[in-house]
C-alpha cells in the first residue's frame, strides 16, 4: 500500500509543468468552440438549403465525423496536414508547436459536425412563420437569417452550446495521441519526473472535474433563466 | 492503369509478416475483435450500473440514496474518459489491494463502463420522468408498493422509450473504446499507430481502421433501429443532449 505525498506540488513546480498545459487546454477549448460554431453554422445552413449538392456535402460531412472516433480524426490530421503548412508560421514556431496547431485544426473541423447538428435543430425548432414573415417583408435570404432566424435560434441553442463545450473541454485530453502539451500531458510529465504518478493523475482528475462541474452548474443556471424568458 | 497498380501495391503490406508469424491483416482483425470486445463488455457494465443509478435517482423520499446517485453521475460525467482510464490503471490498481493482478482488459472495460454508466443513468432518469405521472399514481392506486410500481409499471415502459438515446450511447461506446490505446490494449487505434510506424503506410492503415469503425457503428445503429421499431411506444419520446 503506497502512501500519498503531495509535497511536490510547490508553486514553482506547478508553474513549470502545469500552467502552460492548462493554458493550452483552455485556449484550445475556446478557439475550437468559436471556430466550430462558425463552421458548424455554415454547414447547418448548407444542410437546410435547397441546393441538393450543398445539402449532400453537408450531410456527408456530419455523418463521417460522427461515426469516427475523435482519436482517429486527430491521427488523420496529424498525418495529412503537409509539413509545409507549419512553415507558414513565423520564426519556426510552426514546426515547434506542430502537434498543438494540428490539434486546433482538428478540433474545429471535428466539432463543427456536432455544432452544426445543434444549429440545425435550433433553426428547425423555430416556427415556419418566422421565415415566411421575413420573406413577406421582402428580406433576402441573408437578411432573413441575419436579422430573424439566427438571433432567435442562437438564444435557444445557448445552453446546448455550453453543454457541448464541456464535452469539448474533456475531449481536448485526447490530444495525448499526438503528444501535444495540454494539462494532462503536464501532469504526466510531472508524475514521471517526481515518480509520483498516483498523485498527479488524482489531481488531474480533480482539475478536470472542478472545471467541468463549474461549467455544468452554469448551464443549469442558464437553463432556468431562459425558461423564464420563454 | 499504372496508377491503380500502384494503389494495389501499396496495400500489399497487409499480407506481410510483422515478425512473429502474424500478418498485419490478421493483426487488424484481432484488433477489431478487441475494439468490439471492449465496447461490448463496457456496454454491459454501463447498462447494469446506469439502470440502477438512474432508477435510484428518481426515488422520492430517499434523500441519501438519490444524493448518492446524483454524485455518481456528476463524478463520472465530469472527468474525461482518458483521465478515468489512467486513474483505473495507475491509481486504483496501486492503492486498492488485490487490484494489481486484474488484467488490463478488465480495467479498461471498468473505466469505459463506469464512464458511460453516468450517461445512461441520465437517460434512464429522463425516460422515467418522461412518463405521465398518471402511470405512477395508477400503480399506487391499485395498491402497488414502490418496488412493484417500478418493476411492473415504470421500468418496462422506460426501457422501451429510451432505445433511441441508447443507440447513440452504444455507438459512442464503440468510438470511446479507442482511448484504450493509451493503456496498450491492442485495439484498432493501437494497431493503426504501430503499423503506421512499422510500415509507413499511414493513409492505408488509418483508412482501414476508419472503415472498420464506421462499419461497427453502422451495424450497432441498424441493430438498435430494428429493436426500436419492435418496441417503440407511439407518442412517447425522450430527449437528451451532449455527445462525445
Amino acid at each position: 500500500m503506497a502512501t500519498l505525498d503531495f509535497s511536490f506540488y510547490t508553486w514553482a513546480n506547478i508553474s513549470n509543468y502545469l500552467l502552460s498545459g492548462l493554458y493550452f487546454s483552455v485556449s484550445l477549448t475556446i478557439a475550437a468552440t468559436i471556430g466550430g460554431i462558425a463552421l458548424g453554422t455554415v454547414i447547418a445552413l448548407m444542410r437546410l438549403s435547397n441546393v441538393k449538392l450543398l445539402e449532400y456535402i453537408a450531410t456527408w460531412y456530419v455523418n463521417v465525423f460522427r461515426s469516427v472516433p475523435l482519436v482517429m480524426v486527430i491521427l488523420w490530421f496529424f498525418l495529412l496536414v503537409p509539413s509545409g503548412f507549419y512553415d507558414l508560421f513565423p520564426g519556426g514556431s510552426g514546426q515547434k508547436y506542430r502537434a498543438e496547431i494540428c490539434a486546433l485544426i482538428t478540433f474545429i473541423v471535428f466539432e463543427a459536425a456536432f455544432f452544426s447538428e445543434i444549429v440545425r435543430a435550433g433553426i428547425q425548432s423555430l416556427p415556419r412563420g418566422q421565415t415566411n414573415a421575413g420573406q413577406a417583408l421582402g428580406m433576402t435570404y441573408a437578411q432573413n437569417m441575419r436579422y430573424i432566424i439566427l438571433p432567435q435560434a442562437i438564444r435557444n441553442m445557448l445552453p446546448v452550446f455550453l453543454t457541448q463545450t464541456i464535452v469539448l473541454f474533456q475531449d481536448t485530453s485526447l490530444v495525448y495521441a499526438i503528444g501535444a502539451y495540454d494539462i494532462l500531458k503536464g501532469f504526466e510529465i510531472m508524475g514521471n519526473t517526481f515518480g509520483r504518478r498516483i498523485e498527479t493523475y488524482l489531481l488531474a482528475a480533480v482539475v478536470y472535474f472542478v472545471i467541468s462541474f463549474f461549467l455544468s452548474m452554469l448551464v443549469k443556471k442558464l437553463n432556468q433563466k431562459i425558461r423564464i424568458v420563454r | 492503369m499504372a496508377y491503380w497498380q500502384n494503389v494495389w501495391d501499396r496495400w500489399q503490406f497487409l499480407w506481410d509478416d510483422r515478425g512473429d508469424g502474424v500478418t498485419y491483416f490478421q493483426w487488424m482483425l484481432s484488433a477489431w475483435g478487441y475494439t468490439v470486445a471492449v465496447a461490448a463488455t463496457s456496454l454491459v457494465i454501463a447498462l447494469v450500473f446506469g439502470i440502477v443509478i438512474g432508477t435510484l435517482r428518481t426515488l422520492s423520499g430517499h434523500r441519501v440514496i438519490s444524493a448518492f446517485a446524483a454524485g455518481w453521475v456528476e463524478l463520472f460525467r465530469n472527468i474525461p474518459i482518458l483521465v478515468q482510464l489512467f486513474i483505473w490503471f495507475f491509481v486504483i490498481s496501486e492503492l486498492v489491494p488485490g487490484m494489481r493482478s486484474v488484467p488490463g482488459f478488465v480495467l479498461a472495460c471498468c473505466a469505459l463502463g463506469f464512464f458511460t454508466s453516468a450517461r445512461i443513468a441520465e437517460q434512464i432518469r429522463a425516460g422515467i420522468q418522461a412518463l405521465p405521472t398518471g402511470q405512477r399514481n395508477a400503480a399506487y392506486a391499485v395498491g402497488f408498493t414502490q418496488f412493484q410500481t417500478y418493476r411492473y409499471v415504470i421500468l418496462p415502459q422506460t426501457f422501451r422509450i429510451i432505445i433511441p438515446p441508447l443507440t447513440s450511447e452504444a455507438m459512442n461506446i464503440v468510438k470511446n473504446s479507442s482511448v484504450a490505446f493509451a493503456v496498450s490494449i491492442p485495439e484498432l487505434i493501437s494497431f493503426a499507430m504501430q503499423t503506421q510506424e512499422e510500415t509507413s503506410r499511414g493513409v492505408e492503415v488509418y483508412l482501414a481502421a476508419t472503415v472498420l469503425y464506421a462499419v461497427t457503428a453502422l451495424v450497432v445503429n441498424r441493430v438498435m433501429a430494428f429493436m426500436e421499431r419492435r418496441m417503440r411506444i407511439p407518442g412517447l419520446t425522450v430527449q437528451t443532449q451532449g455527445a462525445h
